[in-house]
């Protein structure tokens, strides 16, 4: 069992973690945003092999946050609060 | 010299002391360039370098494979072959999958044990029962062997299910396949290889693509770890490392990795000569010809590229298996292990020209490819070969994300297949 770092809690069980994305892909806005653009937003993901920032939550407690890994080794890099702000 | 494999040929051999045998596939050195080059040695890629040869008489090949050929998810796979898919797309797709496999031994003159041994999709509640029947009836309507069983039925080929009143996961009935079964799953590999290599492809191990040749737009060939190979048609077949390459090639796709892991028993007497998958458990069981019971359950539920199960999932699949046959609890696990897939939000495979002219995509199988590997080697060949979808392949572009058309078979592939 991995321990995952939540911001607000500390580490726990990664049981306790749901993966929720790319962090930094933020939803287009406005009327006249091309087709490309939304199956961009929507659908294309980096899937870095390696050091990725991804966006997870923390179902215990419900915070959501930035959490970099590596994803070959598993290491946890950091682990940063949304704090309301878009983690681009 | 044998090579031709028959009960003649074993009879010849073994009088003359098992000395004529060759090689099943040769192992040349890497030519500067040829007409096709295919990148990954699991199963959709020799496939595609045999139906090239075979069906389009493509022959000047290599198939580019960074370890070595099935080492992938072909080689760690639960060797689920059927066809009980939803939407007339998969049908297509799978049930020309499924056909093919019915006579591959013979026409790759390879025993690839295939087992028609039927699997059964249980259903736990009366509401699962109607959505089996659903199934079940959109299955006959495209053609595809397809039963609803009742609970007597499940309780005729599965026994030793837990069929007690106070069960978790009761039966009400299933959807039964009886076309569906298993496969030796390097069987499959080698014997695509074998098959590709007498009909000229170079089958090529160690050779790691690091780059792509790009010209005026377009791929003119791979940087390889035994240097540079050219080629105007590229086939890339490479399953969870897909977007690793992608990224090399200057696109993104709809694609995340995940570790998916399996399990295998010490080997019993004869006990279960059907595949059992309860969605309720997540958990699917067959038993291997060897006698071990082969245990599949649902995704690590971490984007990874390491190529390990983790506890957590393992813990799940164990607990849900005990609770579908708790006469299993007496059994020793002999080996687990993952392999990394190559997971599509729609859960269908992805077969097109990708964004760069001249790469071509077979991925996206994720965690059902196995049962596909003839029909994905058949339609990235027919692509590489004519540049062009057939009405197979078509609606498995790349561009239904941008359209809107997606094949979303999350239900009909179930957990893990
Ligand atoms: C535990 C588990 C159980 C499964 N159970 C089933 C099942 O019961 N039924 C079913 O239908 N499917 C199942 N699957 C899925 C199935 O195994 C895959 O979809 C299928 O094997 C994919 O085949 P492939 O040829 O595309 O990929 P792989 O067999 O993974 O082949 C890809 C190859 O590409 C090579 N490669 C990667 N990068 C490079 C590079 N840069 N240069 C050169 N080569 C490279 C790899 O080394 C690898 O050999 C399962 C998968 C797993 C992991
Ligand atoms: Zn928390």
């Amino acid at each position: 069992m991995q321990l995952f770092p939540c911001p607000f809690c500390g580490p726990r069980d990664e049981t306790e973690f749901h993966y929720g994305g790319d962090a930094g892909n933020v939803r287009p806005d406005g009327a006249d945003v091309p087709i490309e653009r939304w199956a961009d937003y929507l659908y294309l993901r980096g899937n870095p092999k390696g050091t990725a920032r991804e966006i997870w939550v923390h179902m215990s407690c419900g915070e959501f946050f930035v959490m970099e890994r590596d994803t070959v080794k598993h290491e946890v890099l950091s682990s940063t609060a949304l704090g309301g702000e878009h983690a681009a | 010299m044998t090579r031709r494999y028959s009960a003649l040929s074993l009879f010849k051999e073994g009088l003359a002391g098992q000395t004529g045998w060759k090689q099943a596939w040769r192992s040349p050195e890497p030519k500067p360039s040829y007409d096709a080059i295919v990148i990954g040695g699991g199963g959709h890629g020799l496939a595609t370098a045999y139906y090239l040869a075979k069906n389009h008489g493509i022959a000047r090949v290599a198939v580019l494979e960074k370890g070595w050929i099935g080492g992938g998810n072909t080689g760690r796979n639960t060797t689920v072959v059927r066809s009980n898919y939803y939407y007339p797309e998969s049908v297509e797709l799978y049930g020309l999958a499924h056909r093919l496999y019915e006579g591959l031994s013979k026409d790759l003159n390879y025993n690839v044990m295939l087992s028609q041994r039927g699997m059964v999709n249980l259903c736990h509640s009366t509401a699962e029962m109607e959505v089996g029947a659903r199934t079940v009836n959109a299955m006959q309507i495209n053609g595809i062997d397809a039963e609803l069983f009742s609970p007597e039925d499940v309780r005729r080929v599965a026994p030793i299910y837990n069929f007690s009143p106070d069960a978790r996961f009761p039966v009400f009935g299933g959807i039964w396949q009886g076309r569906a079964g298993t496969a030796r799953h390097d069987a499959v590999a080698w014997g695509y290889a074998r098959a590709a290599s007498r009909l000229g492809v170079d089958i090529i191990q160690n050779c790691e693509i690091t780059d792509f040749v790009i010209e005026g737009g377009r791929c003119r060939g791979v940087q390889t770890t035994r240097g540079a190979i050219r080629a105007d048609r590229i086939g890339m077949a490479v399953a969870g490392h897909s977007s690793v390459l992608a990224a090399k090639a200057g696109f993104r796709l709809p694609i995340n990795s995940y570790a998916l892991q399996a399990c295998v028993s010490e080997p019993v007497k004869p006990i279960l000569d059907t595949v059992v998958l309860s969605p309720g458990t997540g958990v699917y069981v067959s038993q291997s010809d060897k006698g071990e019971i082969v245990i599949g359950g649902g995704l690590d539920r971490i984007p990874s590229y390491a190529q390990r199960g983790n506890l957590p999932t393992l813990e799940t699949v164990i607990a849900g298996l005990l609770e579908m046959f708790p006469i299993f609890g007496q059994l020793k696990l002999m080996r687990q292990w993952a392999g990394i897939v190559d997971v599509v939000p729609d859960s269908s495979p992805i077969i097109g020209e990708s964004p760069l002219p001249n790469l071509f995509l077979n991925c996206g199988w994720g965690t059902g490819g196995f049962k596909a590997i003839p029909a994905g080697g058949t339609l990235l060949a027919n692509l590489l070969a004519t540049g062009r979808h057939n009405d197979i392949s078509r609606p498995f572009d790349l561009d239904r994300f941008a359209s809107g058309r997606l094949i979303d078979e999350a239900a009909g592939s179930g957990i893990a297949h």
